[in-house]
């Protein structure tokens, strides 16, 4: 395992190299914060030209589902803490084991979420498609739903894209080659993880908990 | 010379297209970048050449409105956005850091790819017959609407979007990480400190056009009314994201212009820039206040009166650190030994025409005028002053400063000042009179308009064409010096900066030996003389 | 008054044209000193500075703050006062209208249509009074459109979905341009029209001669009772519904709690969108005539509706 090949020939020392992943996640995220943010900010202004449909939009979400899914992202994200901290300690099978697991979290997620949205378009709850409300919040749910498919939708690519860099990460785990990139790089990896996590969170409270409450 | 430089690295076609090599992904962007700016350009001639005359005499209304907003539409997010950055800021930036690449080589080249794909796609969507909404595609007009193809236009710009968040990762990463030992953040160049400040904008404003993009998108396809008044969206939300992002994205059309400028004036007038702190931090000032004006654009549409007086107020507050960094333009010449050589003579234009346009800034700030003056030729002479005659101004000064670096050879000094001289002519010639039909009260995107606006009309054209020989002047001197150009020297202006201290054109890695600063930037006192006559 | 001395002036046509224009004077002052200054600088450390000149340029690198700090300050200050100048004549322009005389103007691709009280319609015109403020209701059938006449500096943007009421006055005879200033699709140039001011007597005298059949609120009542308004809101009607008679101009209870007060953004939304704001007391059994009725027929009913404002229930 020569040094060489576990730096790029731009970089001068592995600990550049490995801030410079740092920094460029944490730089990437701050852009997807503003991309939901954009997003989550309509939702707002929504929401506060009509409190009533929202309330009563939320109302006909899944809890069960969204909680439960809930639950399945953050084990994963536990998960992939976990498989890093076996890779640091060199336990190259059980990073294996612990990227599949999360892998297998992500996937069941992403299946729910499909579950979901055939209840929703069951009950004629798809805008643009078979969206059949009428009555007093007709419009005002329509707004909600709208924004809960786009929200979903972007945050379910993100768990997408979230996946397959896991995979990539778990067929790599046993390889002998270039390990602290390989470190260096599911670091960053976790982090993303952990991001697109919390973005679920914060949608779990816009989407599933209005009109719930009390 | 000695051994091969990054031009010479291999010479197979598709080393070009997999290269991660900065200098040569600068390469690939600098020729994608003229191709749009000719295909806006060629859009911009047909506007001239309509609005000669009163009349519709050379296009009908549809095609009119379909060439401003293609030519709004590529001008901005397929030239000028990219235009800097992405080539001279590609090229220099991890040269001027004394770096070998930057941070993230192979992200550079798909930015590029993710470039030509969205431009790709925005074409596509002009030969398919091409959209009409005007570059600011206000909802419901092009959500509910219009028959053109908003959607696939969309997506391109969507696209390209992305092309432009990654290349201000890349820049970010870069100027934090890599820069050479002993090269502190106050003894940087002030282009850096542009280009890093356009990054900052690029990184978060650029996904709000995303999100907005994507919401126009779904509208427009599957009929949902986000933005529709009919089942209680609000048409004006559109406006406020819209804004939200693209007001911060005038900046990026601007900051690296005027990191170029420091450069140039730096250089010619060999002094170091006076206050250098203040400017620096003038950059991101701009980058900070320019998030908190997006509603000047809106002060008619029926936004809040309250609103309309604190963006207004934030205008002129915006406009405070561009004051800064035209005063200490003007203060660096005092005592310089100034030369004139064609960069020059575009840093000085460069000085007049932003100038000019940021004042006429200030006329569309202030509210009472802008009531009248939006959306008339007063707001189109302000941004062309700004956008063309500032940064497109700027792009060819730098783009002729670091000729010789990029390249290896010397453009013709003597071709290179007509072209200057004949663009500055014709760029007033042009937009000037724009100025007047605004305060005369023409509206803008009129294809046919009153008679009494013609004689204005009519000069206004005659510049154009006189822009449009002026800016193709420069496409042959320099394919020329490509070819019968003298060989440039390492360092023909006697600048300071890291990247002069390597050999033109540079090695594939950049420096041969790691450099180390030990000093301030534009340390004039003792930089070698220029080298060329 | 002193401007009167001021070379090449004239009189603004509106209240505040005056005002504006010497504003954008005041700017082009400011501006023209501003830029003068630089460029002679400019020019001057050019032409005493270049190369080839031998002159002293001992000390060019000392440097005092003091420089930064004036002209950072001198900028703001202007700037500050540009802002205050601009701030007080744009709240003239768009006060709050007075309630007199309202018309209404309904924008759509690519046309004006005006109605006047007493029931006048014209298209791509609008006639009206001078030296009498007119409170112009404008709404938009489709897109945005703007309404902008260049010789009273008067521009406003009229959003679909929602009223928008802006003072005009003219003051001085006259035909004046009427642009569509927001760009809204093809013939977005050829949305032209002319606003005519008149002096009183003609003004009465172009009304007279338009001899509308009936007015705008006769044309409104005679919607409200074709719609079937009237089967709820009137008299014995078995649905419980409330009385539109004394409604305009007062406060409502809502449903929710809160109150609004009926203006003509409260009526229109009552028509459009009734389960928005519902009445407190009430059950929220009316229809939305979303897509039913248009712009123009909407701003009859608002019409009826408010003439209804002094009617005892
Ligand atoms: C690179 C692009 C760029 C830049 C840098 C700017 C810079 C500024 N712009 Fe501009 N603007 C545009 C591009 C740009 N703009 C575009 C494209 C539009 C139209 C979009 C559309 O509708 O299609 C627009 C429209 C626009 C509007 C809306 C007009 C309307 O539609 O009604 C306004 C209103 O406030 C405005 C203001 C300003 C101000 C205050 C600045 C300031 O940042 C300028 C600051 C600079 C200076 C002020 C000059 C230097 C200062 C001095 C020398 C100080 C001394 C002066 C005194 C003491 C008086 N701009
Ligand atoms: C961002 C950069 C940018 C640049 C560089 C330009 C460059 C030019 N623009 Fe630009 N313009 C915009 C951005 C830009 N513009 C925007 C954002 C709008 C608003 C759009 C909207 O309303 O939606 C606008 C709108 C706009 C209008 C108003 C249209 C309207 O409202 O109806 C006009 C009218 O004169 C105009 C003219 C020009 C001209 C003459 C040039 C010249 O500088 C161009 C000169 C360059 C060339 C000419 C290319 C090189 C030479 C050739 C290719 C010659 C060969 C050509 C032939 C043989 C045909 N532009
Ligand atoms: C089916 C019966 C019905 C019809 C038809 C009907 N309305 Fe109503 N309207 C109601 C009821 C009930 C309310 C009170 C509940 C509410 O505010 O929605 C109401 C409220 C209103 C209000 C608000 C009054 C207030 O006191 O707040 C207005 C204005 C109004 N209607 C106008 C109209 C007009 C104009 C039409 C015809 C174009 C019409 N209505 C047709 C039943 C009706
Ligand atoms: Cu109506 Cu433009
Ligand atoms: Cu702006």
């Amino acid at each position: 395992m020569s040094d060489s090949q576990d730096i790029a020939e731009h970089l001068a020392t592995s600990a550049q190299r490995d801030e410079v992943l740092e920094l460029g996640m944490w730089t990437f995220l701050s852009t997807e914060v503003l991309l939901f943010g954009g997003l989550i900010l309509s939702y707002f202004v929504y929401r506060h030209a009509d409190p009533q449909a929202f309330l009563a939009a939320g109302r006909e979400t899944r809890i069960v589902i969204g909680t439960v899914n809930t639950a399945l992202l953050l084990t994963s994200s536990f998960c992939v803490a976990a498989a890093l901290q076996a890779a640091e300690q060199g336990a190259r099978r059980a990073t294996r084991t612990l990227l599949g697991i999360a892998i297998l979290l992500g996937l069941g997620f992403l299946g729910l979420k499909g579950v979901e949205y055939l209840g929703e378009y069951r009950e004629h709850l798809v805008p643009g498609v078979n969206f059949a409300r009428t009555g007093q919040d007709a419009h005002g749910i329509e707004l909600f739903f709208i924004f809960y498919f786009i929200a979903t939708l972007l945050h379910g690519v993100h768990v997408v894209a979230g996946i397959g860099v896991l995979a990539v990460f778990a067929a790599m785990a046993t390889a002998t080659t270039a390990r602290s990139r390989y470190i260096a790089g599911l670091r960053t990896a976790a982090l993303y993880w952990h991001f697109v996590d919390l973005v679920w969170i914060f949608l779990f409270a816009l989407i599933y908990l209005p009109g719930r409450s009390s | 010379m000695t051994g091969k430089n990054y031009l010479t690295d291999d010479y197979r076609l598709g080393s070009w297209f997999t290269t991660t090599d900065h200098k040569r992904i600068a390469i690939l962007y600098f020729a994608t970048l003229i191709f749009f700016f000719f295909i806006g350009g060629v859009a911009a001639t047909l506007i001239r050449i309509e609005l000669a005359t009163p009349g519709p005499d050379v296009v009908s209304a549809d095609t009119y409105n379909r060439l401003f907003t293609m030519h709004g539409i590529i001008m901005v997010w397929f030239f000028l956005i990219p235009s800097i950055p992405n080539t001279l800021g590609n090229f220099i930036v991890p040269l001027m850091i004394g770096a070998r690449d930057l941070a993230f080589p192979r992200l550079n080249l798909a930015s590029w790819y993710l470039f030509v794909l969205g431009g790709s796609v925005t074409l596509f969507a002009i030969f398919m017959g091409g959209i009409d909404t005007g570059w600011t595609l206000y909802t419901p007009f092009s959500t509910l609407y219009s028959n053109s193809y908003v959607s696939v236009a969309v997506t391109g710009i969507f696209i390209a979007g992305f092309s432009s968040i990654l290349t201000g990762l890349n820049f970010i990463v870069t100027i934090h990480k890599l820069r050479a030992p002993g090269l502190t953040w106050y003894r940087l160049p002030l282009f850096i400190w542009s280009l890093y400040a356009t990054s900052v904008i690029l990184v978060l404003a650029t996904p709000v056009l995303a999100i907005t993009l994507v919401l126009l998108t779904a509208e427009r396809l599957f009929g949902v009314g986000i933005f529709d008044p009919r089942i209680g969206g609000d048409p004006l939300l559109f406006q406020h994201l819209f804004w939200f992002y693209s007001h911060p994205a005038v900046y990026i059309m601007i900051l690296p212009g005027m990191g170029v400028v420091n450069e140039l004036i730096a250089c010619y007038a060999r002094k170091k820039i006076f206050g250098y702190k203040f400017v620096a931090w003038a950059s991101l000032a701009i980058a900070a206040a320019g998030f908190l004006v997006w509603g000047h654009h809106m002060f008619v549409s029926g936004q809040s009166l309250t609103a309309s007086l604190v963006f207004s107020f934030m205008s002129f507050i915006v406009a405070v650190p561009s004051a800064i960094k035209v005063f200490n333009w003007t203060a660096t010449l005092h005592k310089g030994k100034i030369r004139f050589d064609a960069p020059m003579l575009y840093a000085l234009a460069f000085i007049g025409l932003f100038t000019i346009g940021g004042l006429t800034g200030l006329f569309l700030a202030c509210l009472a005028f802008d009531v009248y003056a939006t959306d008339t030729y007063f707001v189109v002479a302000h941004f062309h002053y700004i956008m063309v005659g500032g940064m497109v101004t700027a792009y060819f000064g730098g783009l002729h400063y670091w000729w010789p670096k990029i390249t290896g050879r010397m453009y013709p000094e003597y071709w290179a000042r007509a072209a200057a001289i004949l663009i500055f002519f014709g760029f007033n010639l042009t937009f000037f009179p724009q100025f007047v039909l605004g305060a005369e009260g023409m509206p803008r995107r009129y294809h046919v308009y009153a008679p009494e606006f013609q004689i204005w009309n009519v000069l206004s054209s005659g510049g154009a064409s006189v822009l449009a020989i002026a800016y193709l002047l420069p496409m042959f001197y320099l394919a020329y010096s490509l070819f019968f150009g003298a060989r440039a020297p390492a360092n023909p202006w006697g600048a300071t900066g890291l990247e002069w201290q390597t050999s033109s054109p540079p090695p594939r890695l950049n420096f041969d030996r790691q450099p180390v600063v030990d000093g301030d930037p534009y340390d004039y006192a003792h930089a070698p003389e220029p080298q060329h006559v | 008054m002193w401007r009167q001395w001021i070379p090449f002036w004239h009189e603004g046509v509106s209240p505040y044209g005056g005002d504006v224009d010497l504003l954008f004077r005041g700017l082009l002052v400011a501006s023209t000193l501003v830029l003068g200054l630089l460029l002679f600088l400019i020019l001057l450390f050019c032409i005493r500075y270049r190369a080839g000149n031998d002159v002293d340029r001992e000390n060019h690198e000392a440097k005092s703050w003091h420089w930064e700090i004036g002209w950072t300050a001198a900028s703001l200050v202007a700037f500050l006062g540009l802002f205050a100048w601009g701030a007080a004549i744009f709240l003239k322009i768009y006060q709050t209208p007075a309630d007199d005389l309202s018309v209404f103007v309904v924008a759509q691709q690519w046309m004006w249509k005006v109605q006047h009280p007493g029931g006048q319609a014209e298209i791509n015109a609008l006639h009206m009074p001078i030296n009498r403020p007119v409170n112009l209701v404008m709404a938009s059938q489709d897109v945005i459109h703007s309404f902008f006449i260049p010789a009273l500096r008067l521009k406003h943007d009229v959003v679909p979905g929602r009223y928008q009421s802006i003072e005009i006055e003219a003051m001085r005879p006259g035909h004046y341009h009427l642009f569509c200033a927001e760009y809204c699709g093809t013939d977005h140039a050829r949305m032209l029209g002319e606003v005519v001011a008149m002096r009183p007597a003609d003004y009465a005298a172009w009304l007279a001669q338009q001899a509308p059949s009936s007015s705008l609120a006769q044309q409104g009542s005679a919607l409200f009772r074709q719609l079937g308004c009237s089967g709820c809101h009137e008299g014995s009607s078995s649905i419980h519904a409330p009385r539109l008679e004394g409604l305009y101009g007062k406060p409502v209870p809502l449903s929710d709690g809160s109150t609004v007060i009926a203006d003509d953004k409260y009526l229109r939304d009552s028509i459009l969108l009734p389960r928005s704001q519902v009445a407190a007391g009430y059950q929220p059994v009316m229809p939305s005539f979303e897509g039913r009725i248009d712009e123009a027929q909407l701003l009859q009913l608002v019409a009826y509706i408010k003439s209804l404002a002094t009617v005892k229930p």
